[in-house]
């Protein structure tokens, strides 16, 4: 018997390499020739794509699903990214004919249940974290971002403003913050964490000025820690005239304890596939929800969504001083049905839940690791929290890179590395609520073991991964000698 | 509630963190602690959940009309493996393939699909993929405005309203004008104004949509792509039908340097807007510039064949405020399953699709022309789509066709007021004889009434 392909040392071959020409599955009835229809000059010659059975193309997505790591084959402690388990239930919710076929030119009267369930999505938002209206137009963190930043760039060329030109970042941001102002034509100012970790409000006032546009917070920050000057820094920002953004990328903290709209956010964003159990699906799609303070709902993207005295829901895209739509339609609606589904497992109480119990597991987690790894900030962490590998590859010559290529063998996701940047061999670790204790503790006993092996015998930890389909990926000759695609032998 | 602890564990691990309670481990600050009370719609067990959105899918209605609806979104056979396969866990549940290793799978699949992109656009190379046709243009606009210094983009006006919507919202932000240009009563792009507006060399791009919003097969002639050439302006192809590079010659042919498209009808539902997923495609000289995620081929250390993602230096996580773009999350999971759709349907499922598309529409032409009062609005060659000018004000038509249980099409007036009796109608393979006999019918039945009055 022959080894499966994945052991060669060519991988899985390509689709392109599978097949023959006229092999393909007949799904639809046969037309007569395109050449029937359109002149000659308007069509192309040839197709030069394989024609694979359809068992053919099972097996050979079925072998490469074989090959990635999804939530379902274990724990993935990736930090900001809030892996989580992602119900079944939602899938199959959105997965019915009446979501999964429906037009987005159905006119409103016949939509009225795809209406009503972003309404609702939109209404509770709203009050669980503090804003007067969400819209459900961006389609992931770092569109909202990018709309919340159109909406101030508008607002400050209404008031009169447009020399507000500066957006404060903290070094502790995601980078699409700082690349999200850059699409507004704003400039970036990045902020220096204090001792702790945090903004400092003393700091943060130095840089304020007739310049500041927006001040963009994650709260808690990426290195875990709830910022306590909060409202003292809202003030601050406020007092002169600039507007707060809230990056909710790290929200699954905060849910039923805090609200950006009582922090004194006029601005944010969600990723419901984070805190609300979208699937990430290797990268999208997403969806970010972008909420507003009262005096910026007239700004939201077109369209929104409206509910007359009847109880009748429609789009209204007559909105004279919105920004304008960011996407083809109107939200990545099968996202949003999955969110209020989230909603409806959980109601407030269980938000709660979720957000105690993420906090419980981040900080069961960072006490434990703490025994045999530094941790840079040792207080109560929420979510998240960071450890660093600086002194093992001091005394070692182990990374941050080498833990997490190690924690791979033991059938774990790595954490984020090198993130935040200021924090030097840097593992940002978030559990999320949705990991049991047993699995938790097996993880602290995994990355134990690898920083005994870094001290005891730092070489073996150099090679990892050594169980998985590949070993350590030559980066430099990808971005060297880029190979972005097949192509058809000559 | 997806929570696995019990209350022993909660004991537990309190104790290990040295917190007393868990109001505690969460207490926030007095000033920005919740108070009152969370309105939000409520906790259900999990046969209610269904059942509350079994009632929410009895309202959409829609779906079960009879529908002659495209304009950007499509309805198109979607072989039931692509679910099977796409749904499987260790895609659904990844995240973005940071760590080769244990992403080798997913990075073999985006490569596959920036592959089957770059061979039906003929361009060199293609993106893991962006938010959605109308973001792929805005973005293509700004990897053009950064080639070219130059600070306004020219965009056809038969390409999509949305999509100029938004690249319009796009280029605010970016304090970038926007230019239109016309389109001639046969539906196509004024490409005399076209090679005139460019001559200035103003512009860092200029879009056309092919086929454009009206359906019809909208390309550069050779004359206006030489002045495109002459003023250094990038010319940009938009495709919302993407089925139809199956069939029409591909963008790359007709002089494209960049190609911004939407792969919805590749296998991805409606579902009322989305999720959907963009492509930008380019010629090789871009490639820095080109927004997003992208996967590349090498090896590993003992030399076996491996994907990665690569070019990261252009990315925002890595570049912050210099990045190409700020996109993070894109649409892998929707890209799969239309590099699966492409996979299943072959060269010649495609070719085949297409021209069934063409086929059918083609009867929904002549079914609608042959109804009194209506006439086709333009003639030049459409895939699945076109312009249908009832001569009455297109809503009206429109309602009185909704309550026989068709959804006749698109009102064009919606985004072109001088087309208010137009009515844009779609037939795909989807659509049968026996839909479109009806729509014929419905159609004679209601302008033989409103004639009447």
């Amino acid at each position: 018997m022959q080894p499966p392909p994945s052991n060669s040392a060519n991988g899985i071959p390509l689709i392109f390499e599978l097949g023959q020409a006229g092999r393909a599955t007949d799904y639809l009835e046969h037309a007569k020739p395109l050449e029937s229809y359109l002149p000659a000059a308007a069509l192309r010659s040839g197709l030069p794509l394989p024609d694979n059975s359809e068992l053919d193309v099972v097996r050979h997505y079925t072998q490469l699903s074989h090959r990635t790591f999804g939530i379902d084959l274990g724990f993935y402690p990736l930090g900001s990214c809030t892996m989580k388990y992602n119900p079944r239930i939602n899938d199959a919710i959105v997965a019915r004919p009446e979501f999964a076929d429906l037009h987005p030119y159905t006119p409103d009267e016949l939509a009225q249940g795809a209406l009503e369930a972003m309404y609702e999505l939109e209404r509770s938002l709203s009050s669980l974290f503090g804003m007067a209206a969400f819209s459900l137009n961006p389609s992931a963190g770092a569109h909202a971002e990018l709309g919340a930043l159109l909406i101030a760039k508008k607002h400050f060329k209404e008031c009169g403003e447009a020399q507000r030109d500066t957006v404060i970042v903290p070094d502790t941001a995601h980078g699409t913050n700082p690349a999200s102002a850059t699409m507004c034509g704003f400039k970036v100012l990045t902020l220096r964490s204090d001792a702790r970790g945090r903004v400092s409000p003393a700091e943060l006032r130095r840089v304020l000025g007739p310049g500041t546009a927006v001040c963009m917070m994650t709260n808690p920050n990426t290195l875990g820690l709830f910022e306590d000057d909060i409202a003292e820094i809202a003030s601050a920002v406020h007092d002169a005239g600039g507007l707060m953004y809230y990056d909710g990328a790290n929200a699954n903290a905060i849910m039923g304890y805090a609200r950006p709209g009582d922090m004194g956010f006029d601005l944010m964003h969600l990723n419901t596939h984070k805190t609300f159990t979208i699937p990430h699906g290797g990268g999208g799609a997403g969806h970010g929800p972008l909420g507003v303070a009262p005096h910026l709902v007239e700004y939201l993207p077109v369209p929104v969504v409206t509910r007359d005295a009847h109880g009748r829901y429609a789009l209204d895209f007559d909105r004279p001083k919105s920004i304008g739509p960011m996407r083809s339609f109107w939200s990545n609606f099968a996202h949003a049905v999955r969110a209020l589904a989230y909603l409806y497992a959980n109601g407030s109480d269980g938000l709660k839940r979720v957000s105690q119990l993420a906090v419980l597991n981040a900080n069961y987690l960072r006490v434990k690791i703490a025994e045999f790894l530094a941790t840079p900030y040792p207080e109560r962490c929420r979510h998240e929290f960071v450890a660093s590998a600086q002194r093992l590859k001091r005394e070692h010559g182990v990374r941050a890179l080498d833990l997490a290529k190690a924690l791979l063998d033991h059938g774990f996701m790595a954490p984020t590395m090198y993130f935040p940047l200021l924090v030097p061999e840097c593992l940002m670790i978030e559990p999320t609520e949705t990991e049991s204790k047993e699995t938790l503790d097996a993880f602290i006993e995994a990355l134990r073991a690898i920083v005994a092996t870094a001290k005891e015998n730092p070489d073996a930890l150099l090679q990892a991964p050594v169980s998985t389909p590949v070993g350590r990926v030559d980066e430099t000759t990808a971005a060297r000698r880029p190979d972005l695609r097949w192509r058809p032998p000559p | 509630m997806y929570t696995p602890h019990t209350e022993r564990d909660i004991a537990e691990m309190l104790e290990a963190v040295g917190a007393t309670s868990l109001d505690e481990l969460l207490s926030v600050p007095e000033a920005v602690a919740l108070r009152g009370k969370i309105e939000m719609v409520p906790a259900l067990p999990q046969y209610l959940i269904d059942r509350r959105f079994d009632e929410l899918a009895r309202k959409n209605g829609g779906v079960a009309y009879r529908s002659f609806l495209g304009a950007g979104a499509y309805r198109h056979y979607a072989p039931a493996a692509i679910a099977a396969l796409a749904m499987r866990g260790e895609f659904l549940t990844a995240y973005t393939p940071y760590q080769a290793e244990v992403s080798q799978g997913y990075l073999q699949a985006i490569y596959e699909w920036q592959t089957y992109i770059c061979l039906l656009t003929g361009m060199d190379i293609a993106d893991a993929s962006v938010y959605d046709g109308a973001t792929a243009l805005a973005e293509a606009a700004i990897m053009a405005l950064g080639a070219t210094g130059r600070k306004r983009i020219l965009v056809s006006r038969a390409v999509h309203p949305n999509y100029r919507a938004v690249l319009k919202t796009y280029c605010d932000g970016l304090d970038v004008a926007v230019d239109e240009i016309g389109f001639t009563p046969d539906g196509t792009t004024g490409l005399e104004q076209l090679a005139e507006a460019v001559a200035g060399k103003d512009y860092a791009a200029v879009a056309l949509q092919s086929p454009n919003f009206f359906g019809n097969v909208d390309t550069l002639a050779p004359r206006a792509l030489d002045a495109i050439r002459a003023s250094e302006t990038i010319p940009i192809a938009v495709v919302a039908e993407a089925l139809s590079l199956a069939a029409l010659a591909p963008p790359a042919a007709w002089g494209a340097q960049i190609v911004a498209g939407e792969a919805q009808s590749f296998g991805v539902a409606a579902a009322y807007g989305g999720p959907y997923v963009g492509f930008i495609a380019a010629a090789q000289e871009h490639m820095r510039r080109i927004p997003g995620r992208l996967v590349g081929k090498t090896t590993d250390a003992a030399g076996r064949t491996a994907y990665v993602l690569t070019l990261q230096a252009r990315e925002q996580h890595i570049r912050r405020e210099r990045a190409t773009s700020n996109i993070c999350t894109n649409q892998a999971h929707c890209a799969l399953i239309a590099t699966i759709y492409l996979a299943l349907m072959g060269a010649s499922g495609l070719r085949n699709a297409a021209a069934l598309n063409l086929a059918r529409s083609r009867e929904l032409a002549s079914a609608v022309a042959n109804v009194p009062g209506v006439r086709l609005k333009h003639n030049a060659p459409f895939f699945n789509e076109l312009a249908v000018d009832v001569g009455r004000p297109a809503g009206e038509v429109l309602r009185e066709l909704q309550t026989r249980g068709i959804l006749g099409g698109v009102e064009v007036g919606r985004f072109y007021p001088e087309l208010a009796t137009c009515i844009l109608m779609t037939a795909t393979e989807m659509t049968t004889s026996g839909d479109i006999a009806a729509l014929a019918a419905a159609l004679q039945e209601v302008l033989r009434a409103t004639a009447a009055v």
